[in-house]
């Protein structure tokens, strides 16, 4: 066989390349992205023919920011590692918090339960069976201050998932750190505090849209004034990758919340500059590498095109979009869990070389319980083994300039702007939520995901191919049931305990502010200072905001 | 051709957490197999998924729990069924449930059957039609 040589025009050498690939057999399966998305066999400079450097790429820590929103990335310092954890009661997640601290995380994540999520305290009759299984139940300050007891709160960052009653938890959070003398302007940390992506795929929502979106904008002012360090808004494509969207449906949505707040912001009559800065984002990372990579890199060149085009920003941290990663929930499977570890470093690595500013790496028990202590350490491993060993953190941005990642790239911020065309033309994000529309979206993304792998278009290992008798399942966390009734005595005794009259004073200058236009988080503050609930505290919100009915759509 | 009775599945969340995906892939593929499918939505007490059962008289009822509440879901839904006279709806469920809360759930009659992660949904459609028959 002749050596075939592409010497002549570059045309040329196309074309016979072309010829000869032709005339080659490919396999028989579809060749596309984990979101169906067609990748070509070969991408060349024709495919990034209109990338111009300065401005579409730019320099690390310089506009439009997709190399990086640090001048130095990891060489600087690594990113944070952060395993998001909790589970049964304040003292036992507390113990694992001091030891994945002990272990080398840099950052705490908490995981609330439902009862929590959804405003119940643990004795309520809807908190039945779901006390601290999930999560650690937080029911007032005395939890809270038996959660970070002995975790100084000025040393370490914070971050807590909580939407609908974020107000409170995040209270509970400041209350318990002026308890250990440390003021509210040394905290740091993130509150999820993303409502809109509630409605639009995680559905743990309490209160109807408005209602809501005046508690974020009153913690947006709070802050600006007395916890400026505090990132106010973790606005999450997480929830709506894990509910089944595809890749630029995650970006798109995600980003087009994020725009949404900041109109909420600027509605309420705050300077945008005055709070876009402590937005803060949480993405995705699934299995499909490369994808993943030119998502991340596309969001931050949007975020920063539109802050600064058309919501005015002049602050340049107003235009930098800093973003979490957790690793793909969804991509897991419950057959040969072990293989999740190798799963989830890849899915790791495309965060770190997509230039995430933490990251929580799940660990491979997670699809069938909470996980093991065991399985954490192995997660938080795989990340300081990318850190460490593999190199990829010593240079910025090493895959920018591959034809296919920037037109990847390029192609994911067009097909965003088109999901934003279509946001406006449903009269914006309120609207698209009330017609079903990114309901309806994702629910036919997932299930065009699912007759997939049942028509074995797309292969999952161990699943539908690669499968095998497994004698046994590997050795589970458990929750002893005897949690709930613990929890629900405790809870009760902090009620027997305390200042009922000063109490019940407080829940009433609260449910007047919430009829008026009056920040609504000093009053919050007041209560959880008191040991109010964060039950009761909701309870009143419930009766003066109402509550969030969805349209059941499949 | 024979006229056949629908079968009639009622795919309920109950318990707070919010996580509808497998619900509602599960509630589309039935719909598509040509049953009748009725979706109670989020956040439904064991209480309200009883009631709508029987309102709807559904043959089947579907409980989708990912929040590791099924050990006191299932038993519930199962008592309430009993209270109102209507044990004949079968209950079958699925989500993140260890093996060993399954021998548990599926020994003491709580559930007929229990579909965890990775099973697809034409094994789904092909149970409650044989259980149907039967």
């Amino acid at each position: 066989m002749s050596v075939k040589e592409n010497n002549g025009q570059p045309g040329q050498g196309r074309k016979a390349w072309e010829t000869c690939v032709a005339g080659l057999p490919e396999r028989p399966q579809k060749f596309m992205t984990v979101s169906s998305v067609p990748v070509k066999a070969l991408y060349t400079q024709e495919d990034i023919a209109g990338l111009d450097y300065r401005r579409d790429l730019g320099y690390p820590g310089f506009y439009p920011y997709t190399r990086g929103v640090q001048a130095n990335m990891y060489r600087g310092r690594l990113w944070t590692m952060r395993q998001f954890a909790g589970f049964a009661t304040a003292r036992e997640s507390n113990e694992r918090y001091k030891y994945l601290l002990s272990q080398g995380q840099t950052g705490l994540s908490v995981a609330f339960d439902m009862p929590t999520i959804m405003g119940y305290d643990s004795d309520h009759p809807r908190a039945f069976g779901e006390v601290g299984r999930v999560g650690v139940a937080i029911d007032s300050l005395e939890d809270m201050e038996t959660l970070f007891g002995g975790i100084p709160l000025d040393k370490i960052t914070t971050s807590m998932t909580i939407n609908a009653p974020a107000a409170v938890l995040w209270c509970l959070y400041i209350a318990t750190a002026e308890k250990q003398g440390v003021p509210s302007h040394k905290l740091g940390g993130t509150i999820q505090n993303d409502i809109l992506k509630e409605y639009i795929a995680q559905k743990s929502w309490i209160f109807p849209p408005e209602p809501s979106l005046r508690l974020i904008t009153d913690i947006f002012a709070f802050a600006g004034k007395h916890v400026p360090k505090w990132n106010t808004v973790s606005i999450s494509g997480y929830h709506i990758r894990e509910a089944g969207s595809t890749a630029v449906q995650e970006l798109a949505f995600t980003l087009a919340d994020g725009f949404a707040y900041v109109e909420a912001g600027i509605k309420a009559g705050l300077d945008v500059d005055s709070f876009a800065p402590r937005l803060s984002f949480f993405f995705n990372a699934h299995i499909d590498f490369f994808e993943e990579i030119a998502k991340y890199r596309a969001a931050r060149r949007i975020w920063a095109r539109r802050m600064k085009e058309k919501y005015g920003a002049k602050d340049e941290r107003s235009l930098l979009l800093r973003f979490h990663t957790q690793t793909a929930g969804c991509s897991l499977t419950a057959q040969q869990p072990e293989n999740n570890i190798v799963r989830t470093a890849y899915e790791a690595l495309a965060a770190v070389l997509g230039g995430t500013q933490s990251l929580h790496t799940n660990s491979m028990d997670e699809v069938l319980a909470l996980p093991t202590e065991k399985s954490v350490r192995i997660a938080l491993r795989t990340q300081q083994i990318i850190a460490e060993e593999t190199g990829v953190a010593n240079t910025i941005d090493p895959l920018a300039g591959s034809y296919f990642v920037e037109a990847l790239t390029d192609q994911m911020e067009a097909e965003t702007e088109k999901y934003f065309e279509r946001i406006e033309q449903l009269g914006g994000v309120l609207a698209a939520i009330d017609q079903g529309f990114f309901q309806q979206e994702i629910a036919d993304a997932a299930y065009r995901y699912q007759l997939e792998i049942e028509q074995k278009d797309r292969i999952i290992v161990g699943v539908n191919d690669y499968t095998m008798e497994e004698p046994k399942q590997i050795e589970l966390l458990k929750i002893d049931p005897q949690i709930e009734e613990e929890q629900k005595r405790r809870v009760q005794a902090v009620r027997a305990k305390r200042d009922n009259i000063v109490c019940g004073n407080r829940l009433g200058a609260l449910r007047k502010a919430a009829g008026t236009g009056d920040n609504l988080i000093p009053f919050i503050l007041d209560c959880v200072r008191a040991y109010v609930t964060e039950g009761e505290i909701i309870q009143v919100l419930r009766e003066v905001f109402g509550e969030y009915k969805e349209k059941p759509i499949f | 051709m024979r006229e056949e009775k629908k079968i009639r599945v009622l795919v309920a969340k109950p318990g707070l957490d919010g996580h509808d995906r497998g619900a509602k892939v599960v509630a589309r593929a039935l719909r598509d197999a040509g049953m009748e499918v009725v979706y109670t939505g989020l956040h439904q007490t064991a209480e309200q998924v009883v009631e709508a059962a029987i309102q709807e008289d559904v043959d089947i009822i579907g409980l989708s729990i990912l929040s590791g509440a099924h050990l006191t879901i299932f038993p519930r839904v199962c008592q309430l069924l009993r209270e109102n006279g209507a044990e004949d709806i079968m209950v079958i469920g699925g989500g993140t449930i260890p093996d060993e809360d399954i021998d548990e759930l599926i020994g003491k009659g709580y559930a007929r059957a229990l579909f965890t992660p990775g099973t697809t949904t034409a094994e789904i459609v092909g149970w409650i039609r044989k259980a149907a028959e039967n």
